[in-house]
């Protein structure tokens, strides 16, 4: 007994951590999977019904609108926090002095909770006090800026405060990949008379394509779970103009009462999350293999 | 490739002063772009709601008064109650150092046993721990809602400790495994030689090795479950909330006359716990960031 305790033990340790994933992620997913497919409303049912509530959800036009909302706000999120993490990153690694006090600040948002973010950019954005009002005070009285309020505007607010949130993370990200580049490489180049701007498209960022694929898998996951920061700058609004499939779902959850609904988002969403993230992880874990 | 510049004298010192000078001022800027919402915050929690509403955002304050600190903290309203952030706060703290303490442990032991104690099968546990790390939460909010219910544990601070920890044992796993699979296993098997057991072993050889990877952990760790809403807004209930439900109530009640300072002295103080980590601890905070996203 003894002798099998002391041999059995590592699988005796990691067993807990082991049942708890199985249970509380996969069979979690596979109980959501399971009422999706039912006519649960307010309480699960669990005869299944076949693909209603899918049905149901692609002919709502509030999941329309978090759909397109979650491409528009994905697409510009990913691509305007790449370019200004890059652009911040090339800046700030031409020997900067001050470098670790720039990085500083760049950064730390990232610490904040998206709520914080969230409340200071919708007081910055208030149409009758922020930013707009103190335009109007500087002399441009002709100066509007009321996105937060503006149904078809409302989405971008969001993006300029998600891009505020995680542009430094990529920054910090592009850095590390610009350090690692070989130096020796790059000094020949130079030494050649290369310009930098041509050492930098041809040579150093070509180089880092791994750390973009990252910094895109990162972003992209970010932008799908978004949730606090739409809560907390629009609450979705006006009206639903702003719901991502994060704050739909939580709707039919908690204030709807549609559990079948609920579950069928949250299906998707995952589906979306893992058509992204499961081929990377995927290729990353058969790298190390190798 | 020939250089056209090539054999004519170096670009003039005066050009190159120039083209630094316009760096700076770039990076400047954008280190205003970061720094304009703290400081709109800070400078608009310290005014009066009459120069809140006559002044500018960006302008200092004229009369310094910390009038608003004292309500966000102890008497603004979430709701119904009026009580501040206050209780929220320490929800807030006596969720998260279980949460973290509990969940760094078991991420260290795990890490050990797939990175050190190879056995069939363990490769796989860590892909699907892994994967687990990537879900969207949403996925499992409705079921963990009913097994909270089956546990006794709706609404409470306990339940909220489970589901962090359920919820962070993958990547608190990931961190150690990554950490541990540098280590030579000569040294487990040096150890062994010398009769000592697994937990012998992982006390008295890997913990004296882990600090850096604690302290990475524990950052992460405390941010993910100080900053979450989520899971927060999701399995509390009145008077178990955490910060950022507490938060999100006091901006977004709709009750009296909208208190622009108040908010912005409760956005700070929900913010202040990770704001200070950040500052005292960076490096380790951005490591954990990019092991999260870099792995290997």
């Amino acid at each position: 007994m003894a002798a099998w305790l002391e041999r059995n033990v590592p699988k005796l340790v990691l067993a807990p951590s082991f049942v708890a994933v199985l249970v509380f992620v996969y069979g979690f997913i596979a109980w959501t999977a399971w009422v999706s497919m039912t006519r649960s409303r307010l309480l699960p049912k669990y005869e299944i019904e076949g693909f209603i509530q899918y049905d149901r959800l692609f002919a709502a036009p509030r999941w329309d609108t978090a759909i397109n909302n979650l491409f528009v706000f994905g697409a510009l999120f990913i691509a305007v926090s790449m370019l200004l993490g890059l652009l911040l990153a090339i800046l700030l690694d031409q020997k900067i002095r001050a470098e670790g006090a720039l990085r500083t600040i760049y950064l730390y948002p990232m610490a904040l909770s998206m709520i914080v973010t969230g409340t200071a950019w919708k007081w910055i954005m208030n149409p009758g006090l922020g930013i707009e009002a103190t335009v109007r005070g500087w002399g441009f009285e002709g100066f509007s800026f009321d996105w937060v309020i503006d149904p078809d505007m409302a989405i971008y607010a969001i993006v300029i405060a998600g891009v505020w949130q995680a542009s430094g993370f990529v920054m910090a990200l592009f850095l590390a990949g610009l350090r690692s580049v070989d130096e020796e490489i790059v000094k020949a180049a130079r030494v050649d008379g290369i310009p930098t701007w041509r050492i930098y498209s041809a040579i150093i960022i070509p180089s880092m394509m791994p750390i973009f694929l990252s910094a895109f898998i990162v972003l992209a996951h970010l932008a799908i779970k978004s949730f606090d920061l739409v809560i907390a700058l629009t609450g979705g609004g006006p009206g639903y103009a702003t719901d991502l499939p994060a704050t739909y779902m939580y709707a039919m959850a908690f204030s709807r009462g549609d559990l079948g609904q609920a579950a069928s988002s949250a299906m998707v969403m995952m589906a979306v999350v893992f058509a992204i993230v499961v081929p990377y992880l995927y290729s990353e874990l058969r790298a190390k293999r190798d | 490739m020939t250089d056209p510049a090539r054999g004519l004298p170096a670009a003039p010192r005066a050009g190159q002063a120039a083209l630094r000078w316009l760096l700076f001022a770039i990076l400047g800027l954008f280190a205003l772009f970061y720094l304009m919402p703290l400081f709109v915050m800070i400078a608009t929690s310290l005014k009066s709601l009459e120069e809140i509403r006559a002044g500018s955002l960006v302008a200092l304050p004229a009369r310094v008064t910390f009038e608003a600190w004292g309500t966000a903290w102890s008497s603004a309203c979430t709701g119904i109650q009026c009580e501040g952030l206050r209780p929220y706060f320490w929800n807030s703290v006596s969720l998260s150092v279980p949460a973290v303490a509990i969940s760094t442990l078991l991420g260290a032991v795990n890490g050990y046993v797939i990175a050190q104690w190879r056995f069939r099968g363990a490769n796989l546990i860590f892909s699907l721990m892994l994967f687990g790390c990537f879900i969207p939460f949403q996925v499992v909010l409705l079921p963990m809602a009913r097994t909270l219910g089956f546990m006794g544990l709706t609404g409470s601070i306990s339940g909220l400790v489970f589901v962090h920890v359920i919820y962070g044992i993958g990547f608190t796993t990931l961190f150690f495994r990554n950490y541990y699979v540098t280590i030579p296993v000569e040294l487990v098997k040096a150890a062994k030689v010398d009769g000592a057991g697994f937990f012998r072993i992982f006390w008295s050889v890997f913990m004296p090795l882990s600090l850096p990877i604690l302290m990475v952990t524990v950052i992460w760790q405390f941010t993910q479950i100080w900053n979450d809403f989520l899971f927060g807004v999701s399995f509390s209930q009145a008077g178990t909330q955490p910060v950022t439900v507490a938060l999100n109530n006091i901006v977004n009640s709709t009750t009296g006359v909208k208190e622009y300072n108040v908010d912005m002295a409760a956005a700070i103080i929900a913010a202040l716990p990770t704001l200070f980590v950040y500052a005292v601890a960076g490096k380790y905070f951005i490591r954990g960031l990019t092991a999260g996203s870099v792995k290997g």
